[in-house]
């Protein structure tokens, strides 16, 4: 087996593969707080728990009603993104135009909530979700076995974050959320349903980071505290990527999957720390992030 | 056309409108009414409140008391998205054109609000710049170009009451003679239109009537015909 430097092939593609799967993860989370962040102007932090929300409906809903594992990749980012659109509506409205400080104690007290409630029913022990039975067994790749929900996670992933940059970039729709993030004055002085767009907004970010649940469900442990770990790193990619750009969040989080899994391969016990070393320098040199336009 | 057999419609009535933004009071109760197909301009020195007094009618500004009806209805209650909808289009002083669309999305991006807009075919007749360059990005244009697109953007729409926020402002001579022409043309087509202008020798010729505002209230008006009568009151107040 050929070796780079020191390290076996088979490992490194294997840490690498890993890498792209977490930073999969990484990238429907960055990208659901990237498009909450561009037309709000909103941080938030309670990404992390829509997220959790998302894994937990889809086994609560399971073990209460047997809704299966496809049904449940619609129904919770569904469930979830009606329940942003309400915190929308009911909160963040009332705060919306205030400093930043207020959104963001407002989110993460939404999250600590949430997660306090869901802990006090739930335990943080984990819930077990069982795999659907389509994903056993994998792909035998040589230098790793690849399940194939894992192969499905990065595909699926991918989709969906390329399905919202095209929508975003590309799309009527999507120019008025760009337009949107420009000016919402102006665009609610052309017609347009500005309040109404941004509940929307929302919702639909707050799904992402649900269906990035669903998705983690069967191969993650699921408990109420989930998100808050999962939710630091993801910050520390939007950083990294520059707040508000879609694409930048997209390459930015399956990059630094890519990283840490490299960094797990030669030096495994930075791995958790080199997300934030990136992010360090990347402050240093370009403060707007690496995809981030001038503030 | 209908519009012209409609000459005494009132297109706008403000009555007594106060605008404030947080603390600081702009306008001082303003009064004016603009009739269909009419080209009526506020004029006056800068702060004096004429961009707040389209902003107002816009409900873009923190908070207002009076009333403004559009086309005979009472919009102090309503939301802006509603405003536009009433068919009025609005072209703000900074333009407002958007980096992150092209020169196309950026076009056709406010909503048909009523029937009998411009087409895309005709708009890029009028403006032929802004067809070779439909696919650059929108603040990439020159300045008179990105005046033709904020301009052209809100023909598009059906919108038939047109607020021109300050239009000719650091313009290029040849760029504002090309806008006096679009002008002319588009009061020919029978819409009315409110013009903001700090440059009196391109609204004179145009423009049926002027409001002098002074402080957050008018203080002048004076028809067309009274120019030349009334240009020294005129030039006290602008402080030509």
């Amino acid at each position: 087996m050929s070796m780079i430097f020191g390290v076996p092939l088979a490992v490194l593609l294997g840490q690498l593969l890993i890498g792209i799967i977490n930073g999969a993860f990484y990238a429907l989370l960055s990208l659901g707080l990237a498009v909450i962040f561009g037309l709000l102007k909103i941080i938030n932090f309670a990404h992390g728990a829509m997220y959790m929300l998302g894994a937990l409906v889809t086994v609560v809903l399971f073990d209460a009603l047997g809704v299966n594992y496809w049904v449940a990749l619609f129904l919770a980012p569904l469930l979830v993104g009606v329940f942003g659109v309400l915190i929308e509506y009911f909160l963040l409205r009332r705060i919306a135009g205030q400093d930043h400080i207020y959104s963001l104690l407002l989110t993460f007290g939404v999250a600590l909530i949430l997660q306090g409630v869901l802990t006090n029913i739930y335990g943080v022990s984990g819930l077990r979700y069982a795999m659907p039975d389509v994903f056993k067994g994998g792909f035998n790749l040589d230098f790793m076995f690849l399940p194939y929900y894992r192969a499905w996670v990065i595909v699926v992933a991918l989709l969906v974050c390329f399905g919202t940059w095209f929508m975003i970039e590309k799309t009527k729709l999507g120019s008025y959320l760009r337009a949107g993030t420009e000016d919402s004055q102006l665009m609610q002085g052309f017609g347009i349903n500005v309040p109404l767009l941004v509940s929307l907004t929302y919702g639909f970010g707050v799904a992402l980071a649900a269906f990035a649940g669903v998705l983690a469900a069967p191969i993650y442990s699921v408990t109420p505290t989930m998100g808050s770990t999962t939710l630091i790193v993801v910050f520390a990619v939007v950083v990294i990527g520059g707040m508000g750009s879609i694409g930048g969040a997209i390459i930015t989080g399956i990059l630094m999957g890519v990283i840490e899994g490299l960094t797990k391969t030669f030096y495994p016990p930075a791995s958790s720390a080199v997300i934030f070393l990136v992010m360090v320098v990347v402050l240093m040199f370009r403060p707007n992030g690496l995809f981030g336009k001038e503030a | 056309m209908t519009q012209n057999s409609q000459k005494d419609y009132e297109q706008l009535r403000v009555s007594g409108l106060h605008a404030f933004y947080g603390e600081s009071h702009i306008l001082h109760g303003i009064d004016l009414v603009v009739k269909r197909g009419e080209l009526v301009t506020l004029l006056g020195r800068n702060g004096a409140g004429r961009s707040t007094t389209l902003k107002a009618i816009m409900n873009m500004v923190g908070r207002r008391t009076g009333s403004i009806m559009i086309n005979g209805e009472e919009t102090m209650k309503c939301a802006p998205h509603h405003i536009a909808r009433l068919g009025v289009g609005y072209c703000p002083e900074h333009r407002g054109i958007f980096s992150s669309l092209n020169v196309q999305e950026n076009l056709t991006l406010p909503p048909v609000v009523r029937s009998g807009g411009m087409s895309l075919e005709e708009i890029y007749n009028m403006f032929p710049n802004l067809y070779e360059r439909r696919f650059s990005q929108g603040t990439k244009l020159s300045g008179g170009e990105q005046q033709m697109l904020a301009m052209a953007r809100i023909l598009r729409t059906g919108a038939n009451m047109l607020l021109l926020d300050e239009i000719t402002e650091g313009l290029a001579p040849v760029i504002v003679e090309k806008l006096g022409e679009v002008l002319m043309a588009l009061k020919n087509k029978g819409l009315t239109i409110i013009l903001v202008e700090q440059n009196f020798h391109f609204a004179a010729p145009l423009a049926d009537r002027h409001y002098v505002v002074e402080h957050g209230q008018i203080v002048e008006e004076i028809r067309a015909d009274e120019l030349s009568a009334k240009q020294s009151v005129l030039d006290g107040y602008l402080g030509v």
